[in-house]
C-alpha cells in the first residue's frame, strides 16, 4: 500500500479505536526481521520500545530497501506507514521525505505518548542519516 | 461514601478524548481534593510570604502556618515534629538519608534492600557502596515477585547489615511488606532501617513509632498532596547526627569568611527557601485524610482491588504479578506475550489511564523475566464502575491484540 492510500484510508477512520486498530494491522502485515538481523548495530535509538532498522540500496544501487521491526503491534504499524514513505525511493526523492511531518498532519504525534512521538523522530532521523550517507 | 468523596476530585470528572476518564495511575500521582487545591491558590491570593525571616505580619503567618504542618504531619505518623524533615520527594529523602550515612559505612559493611525496590532506593545505596567500599546486597524473592520473609530475616540474621533500607508497599507490585518484623530483626544487628513510604502514606497511614525504624520518607504528590515535596522522618539523634546534604541559606546558625555552624534538625537538612505553598497544599491533604474514616477507606479499598483481580483473574491469558493477599490495591500484568506498550495504549482510547514498562524497577523485571507490566493502581475515588470500564477495555483491547 502506498502513503497516500494508507493516509487516505486513516482520515477516513473515526476515533481512536480504529485508527490504533488501522496501524496495528498495517503492522501485521509488514514481515517480521528474523531473529538473527535484530542486532544492536540495527537498534534505533531513542524509542521506548525496541526497534530494529535496516537500510540498504536496491541490486541495481538505485532505490531504497528498507527493513525494520519492533517488539510492538503499534510502534510495526508506524514503522510500516514509515516505510512506505520511504522505500522503494531514489535517495534525492527520499531527502525530499519528512514522514515526522506526515504523522503531525495526520494528527498522529500529538495523540502518541511524547517518547512514542521521539520514537518516531528517531526512526525518520535514522532514515535520513543513512540516505545522507549514501552520496 | 465513595459518591461523595468523588465530587471533591475535580479531575476525576473531566474527558479524555471525549471518554470520561478512568483514573488508574494513582501510584505515580495521586489526584488532588479541591480542598488542596483551594489551599495552594489561597496562599498565593493572600497569604504569600516568606518564612522564617522579615517580622511583618504576612511572614509571621506563613511561618506559624508552615511550621504547625510539620506537627499536623508528625501527628499523622505518631512521632515528634522535630523528626521531620521537608524535601522534594521521597528521592530527595533516599539520597540525603544516602549521603548522610555514607561516613559510617566501610568496606566491611553491607548495605541490603530487596528487588522490589524503586531505582530510588537503589541508585543512591550503590553510589555509597561504590564511595564507600561497603558491598550491596538484596533479599530474596520468589518468582512470583514476593519476599521471602522468612528467608529474609535468615539473611539480615547471616550479614549483618549496617543498612537495611526497603519499601513498606512495592510501587511495581503493590505488595506489602512486614516492615515491623523485618526491623525487629534488624534491630538485634544495630542495624540502621529505612522505609521507603512512598507508597504506602497514603493506603496504610503507618504509626512510625509502632513500626520501630529509624527513617522512613514519602512524596506528598502520592498523597493527595502537590508535587515538588516530600520528607523524611528521622529518628532524632540519629537524624542531628548525619551531616549537612545541602548548605545556603536557612540552614545555618551563624556564618563568617572563618567557618560556619550549622542548626539542628530539622533546620540543617533544609536549605533555601522551602516549598512553602506545596507544605501548605500538603497540611490540606493531611486535614483531608485526617476527616475520613481510615479504616472504612482501607476496606473499601481491599473491595475494590479484590474485584479487580478476581474480574482480571477470569480472563484467560491474563497473569497477576505479586502478591495478591497483601497489597495497597495495584495490579501488576501482563497478557500472554503482548506487550504492554500495546496493551496501555488501547487502553488509553477508551480513557482507562494505566501505567505501563518497568515502573523504576528493572531489577525486579529482570527477576521475573519481564519486560515490564501493564500496571493498574487504585485510590479509594476509584469507583466500581470505573472497575468495570476498565474489564471492558480490556475485554475490546484483546480481541483487538487476537484479531
Amino acid at each position: 500500500m502506498d502513503i497516500k492510500q494508507i493516509q487516505n484510508q486513516l482520515n477516513n477512520l473515526n476515533g481512536w479505536q480504529a485508527k490504533y486498530r488501522e496501524i496495528m494491522l498495517l503492522g501485521k502485515k509488514l514481515p517480521s526481521l528474523p531473529e538473527a538481523l535484530k542486532t544492536q548495530d540495527a537498534q534505533v535509538q531513542g524509542c521506548e520500545s525496541s526497534v530494529w532498522l535496516h537500510l540498504d540500496l536496491d541490486e541495481n544501487q538505485e532505490r531504497l530497501v528498507i527493513i525494520a521491526d519492533s517488539d510492538t503491534r503499534i510502534v510495526k504499524g508506524l514503522l510500516a506507514i514509515i516505510l512506505a514513505c520511504y522505500n522503494n525511493r531514489l535517495p534525492q526523492e527520499a531527502k525530499q521525505i519528512d514522514a515526522y511531518a506526515l504523522f503531525e498532519e495526520m494528527g498522529l504525534i500529538q495523540h502518541l505518548s511524547p517518547s512514542r512521538g521521539n520514537g518516531v523522530k528517531a526512526i525518520v532521523e535514522r532514515i535520513q542519516t543513512q540516505v545522507n550517507a549514501f552520496q | 461514601m465513595i459518591e461523595q468523596l468523588r465530587k471533591d476530585f475535580p479531575l476525576l470528572h473531566t474527558h479524555v478524548d471525549e471518554q470520561p476518564i478512568c483514573y488508574f495511575d494513582s501510584a505515580a500521582t495521586t489526584q488532588k481534593p479541591q480542598s488542596v487545591i483551594n489551599a495552594v491558590n489561597k496562599f498565593y491570593q493572600q497569604d504569600n510570604a516568606n518564612v522564617h525571616r522579615g517580622a511583618h505580619t504576612l511572614s509571621a503567618a506563613a511561618t506559624s502556618h508552615y511550621e504547625s504542618i510539620r506537627g499536623k504531619l508528625a501527628r499523622f505518623l505518631n512521632v515528634t515534629p522535630e523528626e521531620i524533615v521537608w524535601t522534594k520527594g521521597a528521592t530527595d529523602s533516599l539520597n540525603l538519608i544516602a549521603y548522610g550515612l555514607s561516613e559510617k559505612l566501610t568496606q566491611d559493611d553491607v548495605i541490603l534492600v530487596s528487588p522490589l525496590e524503586h531505582h530510588a532506593n537503589i541508585v543512591p545505596w550503590q553510589q555509597a557502596a561504590l564511595k564507600t567500599g561497603a558491598k550491596l546486597e538484596v533479599l530474596p524473592v520468589n518468582e512470583q515477585g514476593i519476599l521471602e520473609l522468612e528467608n529474609a530475616k535468615r539473611l539480615i540474621h547471616k550479614v549483618k547489615p549496617k543498612i537495611l533500607s526497603i519499601c513498606h508497599a512495592s510501587n511495581a507490585l503493590g505488595n506489602i511488606h512486614d516492615v515491623a518484623a523485618l526491623i525487629e530483626v534488624a534491630k538485634q544487628h544495630d542495624t540502621i532501617t529505612v522505609i521507603d513510604g512512598a507508597q504506602s502514606l497514603l493506603h496504610l497511614r503507618p504509626d512510625l513509632s509502632a513500626m520501630g525504624c529509624d527513617f522512613f520518607v514519602f512524596s506528598a504528590h502520592k498523597t493527595l498532596g502537590p508535587t515538588g515535596l516530600g520528607g523524611l522522618f528521622g529518628r532524632y539523634e540519629l537524624l542531628n547526627n548525619m551531616p549537612v546534604y545541602q548548605t545556603g541559606g536557612e540552614m545555618i546558625e551563624r556564618v563568617s569568611f572563618g567557618g560556619t555552624t550549622f542548626r539542628d534538625a530539622p533546620g540543617k537538612f533544609e536549605p533555601g527557601t522551602p516549598n512553602i505553598s506545596g507544605v501548605i497544599g500538603f497540611g490540606a491533604a493531611l486535614d483531608y485524610l485526617n476527616a475520613i474514616d481510615a479504616n472504612a477507606l482501607a476496606d473499601y479499598e481491599q473491595n475494590l482491588y479484590q474485584y479487580l483481580v478476581s474480574a482480571l483473574q477470569k480472563i484467560d491469558g491474563i497473569k497477576i504479578w505479586g502478591d495478591t493477599i497483601h497489597n495497597i490495591g495495584i495490579v501488576s500484568f501482563t497478557y500472554k506475550d503482548e506487550h504492554h506498550f500495546d496493551i496501555a495504549t488501547f487502553l488509553n482510547t477508551y480513557g482507562v489511564a494505566v501505567r505501563s514498562g518497568h515502573h523504576c524497577t528493572q531489577p525486579l523485571m529482570a527477576h521475573l523475566s519481564l519486560q515490564g507490566t501493564v500496571r493498574v493502581s487504585l485510590a479509594f475515588y476509584n469507583s466500581y464502575q470505573d472497575v468495570d470500564t476498565l474489564i471492558d477495555a480490556l475485554k475490546n483491547t484483546i480481541d483487538m491484540l487476537e484479531e
